[in-house]
């Protein structure tokens, strides 16, 4: 195998573009559906991030939505209204977002190109497209029921695991049904070189549904001793991000980067050596969620070890990365998908090193229990993975519905909104959360006054979300144009300006 | 790495490593802990929760209570709510045999609530704090959690349940707010939250 193989990608035009057709409806039905997620995972944040700094903000519908329910009556219950007012509360909002933008947004998304970059690198078109559009259809009841149970008071109260046994077994088996379908398109992919966004996409869907198998199993169905549960559970959480989101975020820049460039991936060893430390590594940092909590010190320990660890694939990715992109950044000048992909693989090198320095016990007993964490969650899940299913569903979009993209002003509105938006969010979500956490730790300072003290914070976090916010409508609305057909359909690709001009 | 089954050799092996490392051995070195007992009173420390509480914690859970409030008390030397009053001592897995799951939390937007039970031990205060938070410390962020409480016109008596609210959170005039029994549940919770007692492995300095 050589150092730098070309992508294995076909020259043949008209083969491409008969797998990206039969690659249509299961992808579309995935991104649509994501990006439906993404605009009510968004308004849910917003709800949580105002209530913060407002707690009176919408604390029941308004008037004139309870006064039409109460007309309705007696074909809509009495105790609706409450049940609605109760969905409301920043303690049902607040884990409706994570759910929503988790397993809404971020992973039907990823699912989404996940089986477009399957069917381009196996080389053969899609095959059993409605077995997978099923999928999606599946995975989309169970986000929808999970929600809901979350909203009306059925929350199991565990993080990244709120979703009631009904819906989490709806999404365990579309998930499985991808796994598989996945297997059975390897299997029948056109013989040649395995490139390196395979390994991260089989990968991530052989650990997933083991992880969530696992973890709702025994968190859910065996009840597990609390101080085990509280492991398992971030076990999970973390490999979450690390096992699922990350593999396909990384198989995703490891596509487009060399993709849009036109020229082969660094190094293939520097690709293999990056893949298996990450998976030695990252299935072991859970722990660093608990330290100082109630467990045995080797357990925290082995974490932290794992965690620091991480620095080897992340480097390693990185150096692969920017080696690659090397006399080619002229190109993020021109190129949507690129842009956002770049800045998803920078923001993943910094995300990473970020979080092997909060294993570390002495930075993490300040930043633990602040928003220091939902910073660094934020830096992982949005500028990281969801910047690069941006700039993928960017790439993909226009090969499905055979139409360029609207807008070049369009795509530039939504690349700096939330580009600022989730900088700017970053960098109050860490200097609040410092301040929080150095305070907390002295005792003279009192609780009320670390509250008055963050919350200027809260509210410019807010602010930060309202340019994201700006971000996705503008996003959702250019997707929309494109699915009903209203892409441009003559000239090239739409470009935030044509490389030939200076 | 172009066959399947090398691959899949390397997913598993791999994942498995942590599998059993943070879920297997766990589970079976503080996966099955009993409680402790006092051998003179026969009293079991942590103490089993009762029908009434029991119900509370999934109130609890269901509530979100968690995404601002953590449970646990981290070692003294991190200086970690002993100063506060949060805790006469750290928290260790003993403490959580009976929550499945336990409610640790990431957060502490609010305070700890490892011992609220001992520190705020009146059913009242509860009642009107949840439903009004503000009304209690103007500078809490937390929300109100209305929808644990109904407001209703009073007719006849005024029952003993009701909030003994002050204006402006107080209900408009021949009105009253009355607990649900799911708030009665959660009050119960908050009040069995005590984990001052002391244990072998972590006595009470």
């Amino acid at each position: 195998m050589s150092t730098s193989s070309p992508l294995p990608d076909l020259n043949d035009a008209a083969d491409r573009s008969a797998i990206d057709a039969s690659c249509r409806l299961p992808v579309l039905t995935f991104f649509a559906t994501a990006i439906l997620w993404l605009l009510i995972g968004t308004i849910f944040a917003l709800l949580a991030s105002v209530k913060l700094h407002n707690p009176q903000f919408v604390t029941e519908l308004p008037p004139g939505v309870t006064w039409v329910l109460n007309q309705l009556y007696p074909a809509v219950p009495a105790n609706i209204v409450d049940a609605l007012n109760g969905s409301l509360t920043f303690g049902r909002v607040r884990p409706a977002h994570l759910n929503t933008v988790a397993y809404g947004w971020a992973s039907t998304a990823a699912i989404g190109v996940g089986i477009w970059l399957m069917a381009r690198l196996c080389r053969v078109q899609l095959r059993h497209p409605g077995f997978v559009t099923a999928a999606g259809v599946i995975w989309n009841l169970g986000v929808l029921l999970g929600t809901g149970a979350i909203l009306f008071g059925e929350s199991t109260g565990v993080e990244w695991l709120e979703y009631p046994p009904y819906a989490t077994f709806l999404l365990f088996i579309a998930y499985a049904m991808i796994s598989v379908w996945a297997v059975d398109m390897f299997v029948h992919r056109r013989p040649g070189h395995v490139y390196v966004s395979q390994w991260y996409i089989m990968a991530a869907l052989f650990w997933f549904p083991w992880l969530y198998a696992t973890a709702n199993i025994l968190i859910h169905h065996q009840e597990v001793q609390g101080s085990a549960s509280a492991i398992i559970n971030w076990w999970y959480g973390h490999n979450a991000l690390g096992l699922w989101f990350t593999p396909i975020g990384l198989a995703a820049a490891y596509y487009f980067i060399p993709k849009v460039i036109g020229r082969p991936v660094h190094s293939y060893y520097l690709s293999a050596f990056g893949f298996w430390s990450l998976a030695l590594f990252y299935s072991w940092n859970g722990g660093h969620h608990l330290i100082g909590g109630p467990l045995p010190a080797w357990v925290i320990t082995a974490s932290i070890v794992a965690s620091v660890m991480m620095i080897i694939p992340v480097v390693v990715t990185a150096i692969n990365h920017h080696m690659t992109m090397r006399g080619n950044f002229h190109v993020l000048e021109y190129s949507p998908t690129l842009r956002f992909v770049v800045f998803g693989a920078m923001s993943y090198t910094l995300a990473s090193l970020q979080g092997s320095s909060m294993a570390i016990r002495s930075l993490n007993t300040v930043t633990h229990f602040t928003d220091y964490t939902i910073g660094h969650s934020h830096l992982g899940l949005y500028a990281f993975f969801t910047m690069i299913m941006f700039g993928s569903i960017y790439y993909i979009v226009p090969r499905l519905v055979g139409s360029e993209w609207r807008s070049a002003t369009l795509i530039k509105i939504h690349f700096w909104s939330c580009a600022y938006g989730i900088v700017l969010m970053v960098l109050v979500l860490t200097v609040g959360g410092l301040m929080q956490g150095l305070m907390m730790r002295d005792a003279s300072i009192g609780f009320d006054k670390i509250v008055e003290n963050i919350a200027v914070y809260k509210v410019f976090r807010s602010v930060t979300g309202v340019l994201l916010t700006v971000g996705h409508v503008v996003f959702a609305f250019h997707f929309l144009l494109m699915i009903l057909g209203m892409g441009r359909a003559v000239g090239g690709p739409t470009l935030f300006r044509h490389p030939a001009k200076p | 790495m172009n066959r399947l089954p090398t691959l899949f050799i390397g997913f598993f092996a791999t994942f498995l490593t942590a599998w059993l490392g943070l879920v297997i051995i766990p589970y079976f070195q503080f996966g099955q802990l009993e409680p402790q007992v006092d051998p003179d009173t026969g009293d079991q420390f942590p103490p089993a929760p009762t029908g009434l509480a029991l119900r509370g914690a999934q109130v609890y859970r269901a509530s979100g209570c968690i995404y601002c409030h953590s449970q646990q008390i981290r070692p003294a030397d991190l200086q970690d709510g002993h100063n506060r009053g949060w805790g006469a001592r750290r928290t260790v897995p003993r403490d959580y045999l009976y929550e499945k799951p336990p409610q640790l939390g990431t957060m502490r937007t609010g305070p700890d609530l490892t011992n609220v039970g001992v520190r705020l031990n009146d059913a009242a205060w509860h009642h009107e704090h949840l439903y009004a938070p503000q009304s209690k410390a103007a500078w809490s962020i937390m929300a109100p959690y209305k929808y644990l409480y109904t407001v209703r016109k009073i007719e006849g008596q005024p029952s003993p349940k009701a909030l003994k609210l002050q204006p402006p959170y107080a209900p408009a005039e021949g009105y009253e707010v009355v607990p649900t029994p799911d708030a009665e549940a959660l009050v119960a919770y908050l009040l069995s939250l005590n984990r001052n007692y002391a244990l072998p492995e972590a006595p009470v300095e």
